[in-house]
């Protein structure tokens, strides 16, 4: 295109969002491809292969865990709390960067969201997928997880209102379905294309029916448009609140490196700091996988690892934040704590935290860095592997030095903790991998309307 | 290619679709509320009993007290099953040839324990303590029924745990006078709330409704 070229040479305007030389058949083109090819890429084959075979054994441990008792686990006093709120806190983390990308960039006219929304939107439900059983999982007797909602019941039992425990339920569920409900509706014009384009009678069907009948028509559009606007606002707050509500569980508990008020945005910052890491860690590969280099661009790898430096410096100011108020606030159980967190037994996991989360991403400073992808795809895995430790640093070294040094313990996790970590992964990337294959990646409407041909000045200058 | 849409006669569904959508949860709900209510599921329960003993004839027309067979009722936990040997305190002259105390009979001169089947089964994981309620004040009407009257003893109450906490959370209407503890028809005219706070103030009773009271 001729004006793409014209604007890139000016440095006012940033690059285009779609490169090459794309028109709207194009985009149509390229991302139903990817579904509407015989097979996928070999790679596919791999990942989903793999993703399958942890899946299985993520089965095959929770089946252990019910059959025998929460015991399998690392789990016991003082360390009540192990893996499996670690593991809880960082996948509802990463599903952040979603909702964040979704609703808050498209209320703010962020056009780059629309090459990585689909992608992120799925990412969010599928960590959240994978945060919502851990909870389930860790009551042990699983048949009784229903005792978290308020059902009335002969027992007369009511979970307790003022506990953050709750609140958490109310707040991901919430989260869940406001998310698969905004990832679903923003999927209902692609899915018609598909439908439209498909051959077979089985995919007419099935991409029929959950395209609900969507024909196009200016009337569907208008409605489209402002349900999404809608929902974008509904969505908006729960960025905020999801997280939010997840550091009550810490911060409402009266323990020391626990018990402070600085948890829910700290929380928040790191949670859309891994998020958007995650991200990257899915779309870096993916978009070479499918042939999506035109529609997620450099800049939207760029932009990403800006998002990535500015959340880490803020995670980097919690961190630094928390040893001042330890040491401000004169409360010697506080000082302890946090002397401990940095010099006692779990040192090297707050240090691999700090490398991870605050000196890594500081690399992204360099324009060159930021561009590379060998580079931003391994930072990505630093980050993610940082906020992993970060929960693991908050809920493990804030127990296991009781007030009671009696009762010190250093937590130590069972190979059943790893393999269910591990296996959330398979969890995780066995329903990515799903996505990819049947459901189209890139938002086919959305990312036309941010092709030069779509502005409505168009060749006029 | 014809663009695919739904076929025409799924208009029809429109009007059942919102139809369904009420009646399907509401059944639904209302199915599992009352399937699985204790006062479905529990009430009634009447098992038949090796020997067909009539609490109706003994503890009613006879007049006989509770604890004469019962007879931990008031210091242990648990409302002791006669044995054998207090049956026979009448039974070794009266009826000794009825057919249907041929078991109590047998049981006297083998020794062995004749196999009641429990009417009133709490889960092991609930601790209850007859004494603790006798003395409290509960009469075994409040959680048995009127026994008195049973011909086949039936479950009346749910024995829930809603059930148990109603009356922990709420002791006074249900409390009574020592001396009517096993006065299953006992009535007064006075105000039941009154006589029971009074009680509840006299003998320092507050039931806990703790986890651990029960779950111990």
């Amino acid at each position: 295109m001729a004006n793409s070229a014209s604007a890139n040479n000016l440095d006012i305007f940033p690059e285009d969002l779609v490169q090459g030389t794309n028109d709207f058949h194009s985009i149509t083109e390229t991302v139903c491809g990817v579904i509407e090819a015989p097979k996928p890429p070999k790679a596919w084959y791999i990942i989903f292969g793999t993703a399958l075979a942890l899946l299985g054994v993520l089965g095959a441990m929770i089946v252990y865990l019910v059959t025998t008792g929460v015991g399998v686990w690392g789990n016991n006093q003082p360390v009540a709390w192990g893996w499996p709120i670690v593991n809880f806190v960082f996948w509802v983390g990463i599903g952040h960067a979603g909702t964040l990308i979704s609703a808050v960039l498209f209320l703010f006219r962020q056009d780059w969201r629309t090459g990585i929304n689909r992608f992120s939107e799925a990412m969010t439900i599928f960590a959240v997928v994978c945060a919502g059983m851990f909870p389930a999982i860790h009551v042990g007797r699983v048949w009784f997880i229903w005792w978290v909602f308020p059902l009335p019941n002969q027992m007369a039992m009511w979970p307790n209102f003022r506990s953050p425990l709750l609140w958490d339920v109310f707040a991901v569920s919430t989260y869940f379905s406001v998310s698969l409900l905004f990832w679903y509706m923003g999927l209902v014009p692609d899915l018609a294309t598909v439908r439209d384009r498909a051959i077979s009678k089985t995919k007419r069907f099935w991409y029929g029916l959950f395209s609900l009948g969507w024909t196009g028509s200016n009337r569907q559009w208008h409605r489209y448009e402002r349900a999404y606007l809608l929902l974008a606002a509904l969505a908006t707050p729960l960025v905020l609140s999801v997280h939010s509500v997840v550091s009550f569980d810490f911060a409402t508990s009266q323990l020391a490196g626990w018990h402070t008020t600085i948890f829910p945005p700290y929380f928040v910052a790191g949670a859309i700091f891994s998020g958007f890491a995650m991200v990257l860690t899915l779309s870096i590969p993916a978009r070479k996988i499918f042939g999506l280099e035109e529609l997620i661009t450099l800049r939207h790898i760029d932009n990403m690892t800006k998002v990535i430096m500015a959340t880490g410096m803020m995670v980097g100011y919690a961190y630094a934040m928390e040893f001042f108020m330890a040491w401000y606030s004169g409360n010697e159980y506080e000082g302890f704590t946090f002397i401990n967190r940095a010099f006692g037994p779990y040192a090297w996991a707050y240090w691999i935290m700090v490398s991870c989360n605050v000196l890594s991403p500081q690399i992204f400073w360099f324009k060159k860095i930021r561009r590379n992808l060998v580079v931003v795809f391994i930072m990505s895995l630093f980050v993610n592997v940082g906020m992993w430790f970060e929960r693991f640093v908050i809920t493990v070294t804030s127990l296991n030095r009781d007030f009671l040094p009696s009762s010190w313990h250093y937590f130590t996790p069972t190979w059943v903790d790893i393999l269910t970590l591990v296996g959330s992964f398979g969890l995780f990337f066995t329903l990515f991998m799903l996505f990819c294959r049947f459901l189209p990646q890139v938002a086919i409407s959305e990312v036309k309307n941010v092709l030069p041909q779509a502005h409505p000045h168009h060749d006029a200058h | 290619m014809s663009a695919y849409q739904f076929p025409r006669w799924t208009s029809s569904l429109r009007p059942v679709i919102g139809f369904a959508a009420v009646i399907v949860p509401t059944y639904l709900v209302v199915l599992l509320a009352t399937g699985l209510s204790a006062e479905n599921l529990n009430v009634g329960y009447a098992p038949e009993q090796p020997i067909p003993f009539s609490h109706q004839l003994h503890a009613g027309e006879l007049g006989m007290d509770c604890r004469y067979c019962h007879s931990t009722v008031e210091d242990g936990a648990m409302a002791a099953l006669p044995q054998t040997s207090t049956c026979m305190n009448c039974h070794d002259k009266i009826r000794t040839d009825s057919p249907k105390l041929k078991p109590l009979r047998d049981a006297a001169i083998s020794g062995d324990a004749i196999e009641w089947v429990r009417v009133h089964d709490l889960p092991e994981f609930a601790y209850f303590n007859h004494s603790a309620h006798l003395s409290a004040g509960v009469s075994c009407v409040d959680c048995h029924g009127r026994i008195d009257q049973m011909e086949v003893v039936r479950q009346e109450e749910p024995l829930s745990m809603g059930w148990c906490i109603d009356c922990h959370r709420d002791p006074a209407p249900r409390l009574r006078p020592q001396e009517h503890i096993t006065d299953l028809g006992w009535a007064t005219t006075e105000d039941r709330r009154l006589i029971g706070e009074k009680l509840m103030k006299d003998n320092h009773i507050d039931p806990r409704t703790d986890c651990s009271t029960c779950h111990r």
